[in-house]
């Protein structure tokens, strides 16, 4: 089987989720472009995995999703409160790293 | 000259082992007055008192048991611990208690009692009263130091102790800005002659392997010339430091910013006798160059006269005391240059000075403390009368000074007189006329404070100090009297084996030199009693264009001249410093500092604090390290 499909698919989900991250302004949407750039990536490993016959890249993803799931947890929990505080999701409103 | 085993001093046993306990007990007391504070306010003074007398008993004791044994054996060296070693040198601490030595302890210590007793009724208002009195046993321990040691090296310890103690009871005053002023003047004109003092001494240890007087006596003779002088004249230096003469005097007159006793203590007992003490006990140096020597009777003639000068032009009558003691320790070092034949006068008008002396800056006190610490004498008058203790008892100082027969004075600077004459027609006839200047603005003094009418401020009520300050004038006026005649004929033999010099025929009977003294003497009275003594003495000194006034009542200009010559150029020289500092050293270092600031404020423009803006670089980094990847891996 031929992962080229796939593998095409997967960049095109990266390359989306990369753009959704650099101009979205919403945190949201951002935080979802980075989910979907990791899946974006699971699909590339799973794909490979297929064509090479092993598992090793199946269990990555396994491992990648469950990091995945607690980085959720973490970074919606980092957007609500951020919300709460300056009443808005727009991660250009989130400037305080600057000097 | 005399042979070296008789100047090889005995070693110490019995009563003189404790020699040490004389300096001992005086610091001792200081830092205990200094360390326990309060608690001892009120004994406080009469412990400094006993210590000193303590210290006297001893110096008497050491003093009695001295005339007692053979000439040979006069001279007992106390070795007291070994100071310094290492390499080649070992430098021992000792005492050396000879002839010389023992004259100088009792002076201090007999003087330095009477002082602390005065001082006792003179401080008694004063709140500082138990460090006042903790500084003046600092002084007189570091000045028995300076008399009783044994080495060069020692002797600087008494010597720097002494400026120390000088520095702080002249600014003893401190809230006063002028007092202040006046101590760090002493210091810093001190440092100066201290520069000599360590040099000579350094100079000494390089030639010599040593600085003992006993050493380098020995080793004097053998000098080169050139090291000879160069040592004298370094030893001169300090000498002039400490004992106020041209051109390091300008301290003295400054210095009366201290308490009165202080005054009499730096200056009749301690502290200015000390470049006397120098120069008698470095007389086998002096004696090896005879440039070295005659600096020293030019600095003293000098001297002589620049301090009678000032003494005749103020109206302040502790500055007229100070004017006249840089005189009178010019006539010691005019001896002291003399060589052999002055040694031993040197030392017999410093004795008698220190009494005389003492008796009248005590006097002052007294007067002072009657009207109400005024010091112009031109606001006396009349004190006869209402102070008769210390009109009498300066009285006795006055004739003492000015030398009347009879009296202390007379014998002692009729001495130098002769002996200047001797050796030198110009120093002769500098001492003569000295004596008649002397003998004018010491009656002007009288004349103004206790004869004539009175010129009092109002308010003031003159009265007659009590005991405890009468007693010890009382007791330096009998000295004041006697002290020549007692030692007019045994001085000389007894300073023999200490200064090598013979002794000389002296006269009660004056010779030609004698009444040429007495008749100039004279004259000089005569024409202080005509100015100052047949018309009324003005409120205010009466505006003068005559230039010899002029220049008397500005110290001889001697502070313009430390002004022009080294303060100034010092400050304009350290403005020059700092000012390269700040614009060359300082500028370049802030302006490395400043490149790199505006650099790094640059790169700061960098962290915009916008997520996208990271995500954006992080990109591109991404992007390119692919391309590079992939395309080495086509490469």
């Amino acid at each position: 089987m031929s992962p080229d499909n796939y593998v095409y698919l997967a960049a095109i989900l990266f390359t989306i989720g990369t753009i959704g991250v650099m101009i979205r302004r919403n945190a949201l949407v951002a935080f979802m472009s980075v989910e979907l750039m990791l899946n974006a990536a699971n699909l590339a490993m799973v794909a490979f995995a297929l064509a090479r016959g092993g598992l090793d890249g199946q269990v990555a993803t396994f491992f990648v999703m469950v990091v995945a799931a607690a980085e959720v947890v973490v970074g919606l929990s980092i957007i609500i409160t951020i919300y709460r505080t300056r009443r808005s999701t727009s991660v250009d409103a989130a400037n305080l790293l600057k000097l | 000259m005399i042979t070296l085993e008789a100047l090889a001093p005995v070693a110490a046993t019995g009563m003189f082992s404790y020699a040490w306990l004389m300096i001992a007990t005086p610091a001792v007391v200081a830092a205990i007055l200094l360390l326990f504070g309060s608690i001892l306010d009120r004994i406080g003074h009469w412990l400094a008192v006993a210590a000193v007398l303590f210290s006297f008993s001893i110096a008497a004791c050491l003093f009695a048991q001295q005339l007692q044994s053979a000439p040979d054996a006069r001279a007992v060296a106390v070795p007291m611990f070994e100071w310094i070693t290492t390499g080649m040198w070992h430098i021992s601490a000792g005492l050396l208690v000879d002839q010389l030595s023992i004259l100088f302890a009792l002076l201090v210590t007999g003087v330095g009692a009477l002082i602390h007793i005065y001082s006792v009724g003179y401080m008694a208002h004063d709140e500082r009263r138990r460090r006042f009195f903790a500084y003046l046993n600092l002084f007189i321990a570091a000045m028995l130091t300076l008399v009783l040691a044994d080495n060069y090296l020692v002797l600087f310890v008494g010597w720097e102790g002494v400026g120390l103690a000088s520095y702080l009871l002249i600014g003893f005053w401190q809230h006063k800005p002028s007092a202040a002023a006046a101590g760090t003047k002493a210091f810093v004109m001190n440092r100066i002659g201290d520069l000599g003092m360590t040099m000579a001494i350094m100079a000494m240890l390089a030639l010599f392997g040593s600085s003992a007087f006993t050493a380098v006596n020995a080793a004097a003779p053998h000098l080169e010339p050139f090291w000879a002088t160069t040592i004298g004249l370094l030893l001169l230096l300090g000498a002039c430091g400490k004992s106020a003469q041209v051109p390091l005097q300008a301290w003295l007159l400054d210095a009366m910013e201290g308490p009165t006793p202080v005054s009499a203590l730096i200056h009749a007992a301690t502290m200015v006798t000390a470049g006397v003490y120098l120069v008698v006990r470095s007389h086998a140096i002096f004696e090896m160059s005879s440039a070295a020597s005659t600096a020293v009777v030019v600095v003293g003639c000098v001297t002589l006269m620049a301090g009678a000068w000032i003494g005749s032009s103020k109206d302040d009558i502790k500055k007229v005391l100070a004017g006249s003691t840089m005189s009178q320790i010019g006539y010691m070092m005019l001896a002291a240059g003399l060589g052999p034949v002055g040694y031993a006068f040197a030392i017999f008008h410093l004795l008698t000075h220190g009494f005389f002396k003492a008796n009248m800056f005590l006097g002052a006190g007294s007067v002072m403390h009657g009207m109400d610490d005024d010091v112009n004498m031109r606001h006396y008058g009349g004190l006869a009368k209402v102070m008769k203790v210390t009109f009498w008892t300066f009285a006795m100082g006055y004739l003492a000074i000015i030398g009347f027969p009879g009296f202390a004075g007379y014998f002692s600077k009729d001495h130098i007189i002769e002996a200047a004459f001797e050796v030198s027609t110009v120093a002769g006839v500098t001492a003569l006329i000295g004596a008649g200047i002397t003998a004018f603005y010491m009656t002007r003094l009288m004349v103004m404070t206790f004869l004539g009418e009175r010129r009092w401020r109002e308010k003031v009520h003159p009265h007659e100090s009590p005991w405890v300050m009468t007693v010890p004038l009382i007791i330096l006026a009998f000295f004041s009297v006697v002290a020549g005649a007692l030692m007019n004929n045994w001085i000389q033999e007894w300073l023999e084996p200490a200064t090598g010099a013979h002794v000389q025929e002296t006269s009660l009977v004056p010779g030609p030199i004698g009444w040429a003294t007495l008749l100039v003497v004279a004259a000089g009275i005569a024409l202080a009693w005509w100015m100052f003594g047949t018309k009324p003495v003005p409120d205010v000194a009466p505006a003068s264009a005559n230039p010899f006034t002029v220049t008397g009542r500005n110290d001889l200009f001697g502070d313009l001249i430390n002004d022009t010559l080294v303060v100034r150029p010092t400050l304009a020289v350290s403005r020059g410093v700092v000012t390269g500092d700040d614009r060359i050293i300082d500028a370049g270092a802030d302006g490395l500092a400043g490149v790199f600031s505006g650099l790094s404020s640059q790169a700061r423009r960098l962290q915009t604090g916008q997520v996208r803006a990271y995500a954006l670089t992080m990109t591109i980094g991404v992007v390119l390290v692919g391309a590079v990847l992939i395309l080495t891996q086509l490469a």
